[in-house]
């Protein structure tokens, strides 16, 4: 095993030991809370690989993390179903199937082109789940009861706050160490190369024989199906889904959440969704202009910090190394 | 046939505002090559700046008087001092640096602007309707239209012709073309190009802001409805080919009638066949009707 | 009998007004070597960007082996064997100097197409990009991002990422413009030392004709899109055409 993935397991193992023990350590509304921040990681993840890696910013992403959760409550209404595995089953299937269609329109363009129109689709997106009403619950959304998991196996029980502090919370971590493993695969890949390849230089990747179009699909759809994935997760914790969550602002949440953790490393994103997750939970409280808070904060970073948190970080601890 | 000068005329109207919108978001693009996505606030901007204004102006009365209509640009005064304010700030900072930045930071100023307007106006609309009613209706045949309506397309008309003239008739238009083919032979040539980028920016946002100006007694200023210029006015350059005036000129004719007919025979789809427009031009001809890449 | 590698056949392409490359007719024999000379809009690069693929001509035939390409996508020329470096270097800056490689023999194997295999895992790739950077006097900077190198090291680089995909031919287009003159020579005989020792053919761009002459046993001079002149240097030096519209104006 090579240098970086060695490194990376031997901090990741105290980590995820301090992640497990957590619930029985903290408050249950702590581990909860921990849980959207997870949440919200996978999505990160998801958005990155199509950022970071592949050089597109895309500001439609809510669509894919919404066909997640909405997925998730058509089967509990449809389908009278509700086993966790059936619900990101059905959250994969949705967000990749979007995500494909999406992606084909979306992929022959770059920057201000490609931004501005995985906003708009995300938008169409939303003014449908308002129109259809009848399907979707409009404004009101539709309600999700708590899922059974591995198959009915366990179940929720009479506490659903219990239930959601610890069982659910392991599940949720499982699916986001696997994420992360996934996607830690996927950008170390020669594929992940030709990505990296077609950020840095799409004309070169070209003439290296790296059909960019397509390269760019497939990182589309991948990334649609982790963000789906993440709102299919996210749905049993709120309880509900609303169209709030297919408007532009969550959008932007994500990318918000991405550049502040850095993405032009792997664990920023990671790092930004879970910090931002405690903000957002802390600030809301305290002012209801929110969006101009979370547009100074981005502006800042944009012209001090480009790197993000942990990008910075790394740049610091770089310098510090080599000043040693 | 009276319905169909109705239509014809609410095609109209729509377009006019577009072309400001898009109008003005070409023109940035066409010389300073960078995407405001803030430029829709700016037009919201321009709406409730003028709304106050006239909202000031009319005290408690109902009945507009003449002269306040002169209070119109205000809005789009407003909106070019914000620019003139915005681009030395926060994107001149970014031009050498990658292009997500500008997106980016444009991004967050779009954040700001949305709270910064309800920080100053509240969360409900803001009307400016006196003026729309103020000038009555007229009839012909068996239909009615409102005359402000009528003037907002000749405002559109205006500053269609006004502003082909000023780009390909004036010194400034020269420097302003030259600019945008080659900045740096045009640096070379001892342009100062700092001064002219943030000029066409001004430029671009009083664009904007007129289109919000001269929208807002007949449809009041909300919040959000920045956003919604922003998407549609994507939807015109998209069609019209991003950099050039006379296609953001053919879009926003385009959208206009398109979304008139859309309204009046599906009005369930009407959001929709506008997208699905954008993307056949974008399938069939990236680069627009019009467009330089 | 030696064999067209290349042919092409009233080969045209227009910008407006322009004719950038005005019905050319050239043939390629299989490892040439030849030099591709003429002043700044002569059509030089618009001829590459035509054969490699990068934009359609108006008119006119391309052959390679045989087979018509004309038409063909960039992925299809790669694939058939034609590859091609840059006169403003391209190469993926934030990529090391190895990755710059390893990419070029993944996506040469169809192996960019794997996303659950470790690409650093591959070591038989690997080897071969140290290889090929050994070649090219690049191994001791094989970590180093692509972006960091210097002038020569980066137009070296170019080369050898376009050389990694084992091409039948190759179009190097002005492999030591913005490199010293001492630079020049060395950077050249590792070109055609790399190119002879694999039997490709190469077309390049040249501007320094110490470099032509010294490197480039046939050239190929062109002028406002036409062919003017094609022969040995000797006979190069001699044309009077060329000697009067080309290399009066070039600059040392």
């Amino acid at each position: 095993m090579t240098g970086p993935s060695r490194r990376v397991l031997a901090w990741s193992a105290p980590v995820l030991l301090a992640l497990i023990a957590l619930p029985f350590v903290v408050p249950p509304y702590q581990t909860v809370l921990l849980s959207y921040g997870l949440v919200f990681a996978i999505a990160a993840l998801g958005f990155n690989l199509l950022l970071g890696y592949t050089g597109l910013l895309s500001f439609g992403h809510s669509a894919y993390f919404g066909m997640g959760a909405y997925a998730v409550a058509f089967i509990v209404k449809y389908l009278k179903l509700e086993s966790m595995e059936a619900f990101l089953l059905g959250g994969i299937l949705a967000s990749g199937a979007v995500a494909a269609l999406f992606g084909l329109l979306c992929v022959r363009y770059t920057k201000i082109f490609f931004g501005i129109l995985t906003m708009a689709l995300s938008q169409v997106l939303w003014s449908l789940a308002f129109k259809f009403f009848w399907v979707t619950g409009g404004s009101d959304g539709l309600r999700v009861p708590t899922p059974t998991l591995l198959g009915g196996l366990v179940r929720a029980g009479s506490d659903k706050f219990e239930f959601l502090s610890h069982r659910y919370y392991f599940y949720v971590l499982a699916v986001f160490v696997v994420c992360v493993a996934v996607m830690w695969v996927i950008v170390h890949s020669p594929f992940g190369q030709a990505l990296q390849a077609i950020r840095d230089n799409e004309t070169r990747a070209e003439f290296v024989g790296v059909q960019v179009w397509h390269y760019r699909w497939v990182a589309f759809l991948i990334s649609g199906i982790f963000t789906g994935l993440a709102g299919a997760l996210w749905v049993p914790l709120n309880g509900l889904t609303t169209p709030d969550i297919l408007h532009w602002t969550f959008s932007g949440k994500m990318v918000f959440f991405t550049v502040l953790g850095g993405f032009q490393t792997f664990f920023g994103p990671i790092i930004g969704a879970i910090i931002f997750n405690y903000l957002e939970t802390y600030a809301v409280g305290h002012t209801v202009y929110w969006q101009m808070v979370l547009g100074i904060v981005l502006v800042v970073l944009v012209l001090a910090l480009p790197a993000g948190i942990v990008g910075t970080l790394r740049r610091l601890g770089l310098r510090a190394a080599k000043a040693a | 046939m009276d319905t169909l000068v109705v239509h014809v005329l609410n095609a109209l109207l729509y377009a006019s505002v577009m072309f400001l919108i898009a109008g003005g978001l070409s023109l940035i693009y066409g010389v300073m090559r960078i995407v405001n996505l803030a430029h829709g606030n700016l037009y919201a901007f321009g709406a409730y700046v003028t709304a106050w204004a006239v909202g000031r102006a009319l005290g408690g009365a109902v009945e507009a008087s003449l002269w306040m209509y002169a209070l119109l640009p205000v809005g789009a005064l407003a909106a070019a001092v914000l620019g003139a304010v915005l681009e030395p700030t926060l994107l001149r900072p970014l031009y050498r640096r990658a292009e997500e930045y500008q997106l980016l930071i444009t991004f967050g100023l779009l954040l700001i602007l949305e709270d910064v307007m309800r920080l100053i106006w509240g969360p409900y609309p803001l009307q400016a309707s006196a003026l729309y009613e103020g000038l009555g209706s007229l009839t012909f045949g068996e239909s009615i239209y409102p005359t402000y309506n009528l003037v907002v397309i000749v405002i559109g008309g205006v500053a269609a012709a006004g502003l082909w003239a000023f780009v390909y008739r004036t010194q400034f238009g020269v420097v302003l073309r030259a600019t945008s083919q080659n900045m740096r032979m045009a640096s070379a040539l001892g342009v100062n190009v700092n001064r002219v980028y943030v000029q066409a920016f001004t430029l671009g946002c009083f664009m904007a802001g007129l289109g919000g100006a001269v929208i807002v007694p007949q449809q009041g200023a909300v919040l959000g409805m920045g956003v919604d210029a922003l998407i549609l006015a994507f939807v015109v350059v998209v069609i019209g080919g991003l950099g050039s005036l006379e296609g953001a000129l053919i879009g926003a004719l385009m959208v206009g009638f398109v979304r008139e007919a859309g309204i009046t025979f599906f009005p369930e789809v009407e959001l929709a066949v506008l997208y699905l427009m954008a993307a056949a031009v974008l399938m069939i001809r990236p680069a627009g009707i019009l467009g330089r890449a | 009998m030696s064999v067209d590698i290349l042919k092409t056949t009233q080969l045209t392409k227009s910008f407006g007004e322009t004719h950038a490359v005005d019905h050319v007719d050239v043939r390629v024999t299989a490892g040439e070597v030849l030099a591709l000379i003429g002043s700044n809009g002569a059509g030089k690069t618009t001829l590459i960007n035509l054969i490699s693929g990068l934009i359609p001509p108006d008119s006119g035939r391309i052959e390679f082996q045989g087979a018509e390409i004309t038409r063909a996508s960039i992925h299809h020329k790669i694939e058939l064997g034609i590859a091609r470096s840059f006169q403003l270097v391209n190469l993926f800056d934030q990529l090391s100097v190895h990755d710059n490689v390893t990419l070029a023999i993944f996506s040469r194997e169809g192996r960019t197409r794997r996303l659950f295999s470790l690409a650093a895992a591959d070591t038989a790739v690997r080897d071969e990009a140290v290889a090929v950077l050994k070649q090219f006097g690049l191994d001791a900077r094989a970590g180093a991002p692509a972006g960091g190198l210097s002038q020569g090291e980066r137009k070296l680089l170019d080369v050898a990422v376009a050389y990694a995909l084992r091409p039948k031919l190759l179009f190097l287009d002005e492999p030591t413009s913005g490199v010293s003159t001492r630079e020049k020579a060395p950077i050249m005989d590792i070109i055609t030392q790399v190119v002879r020792s694999g039997g490709i053919t190469a077309v390049i761009v040249e501007h320094d004709m110490d470099v032509v002459f010294t490197y480039c046993p046939r050239i190929v001079a062109m002028h406002q899109g036409t062919i003017l002149a094609d022969g040995t240097p000797d006979q190069i030096r001699n044309h009077p055409q060329v000697t009067a519209n080309l290399l009066g104006a070039q600059t040392a």
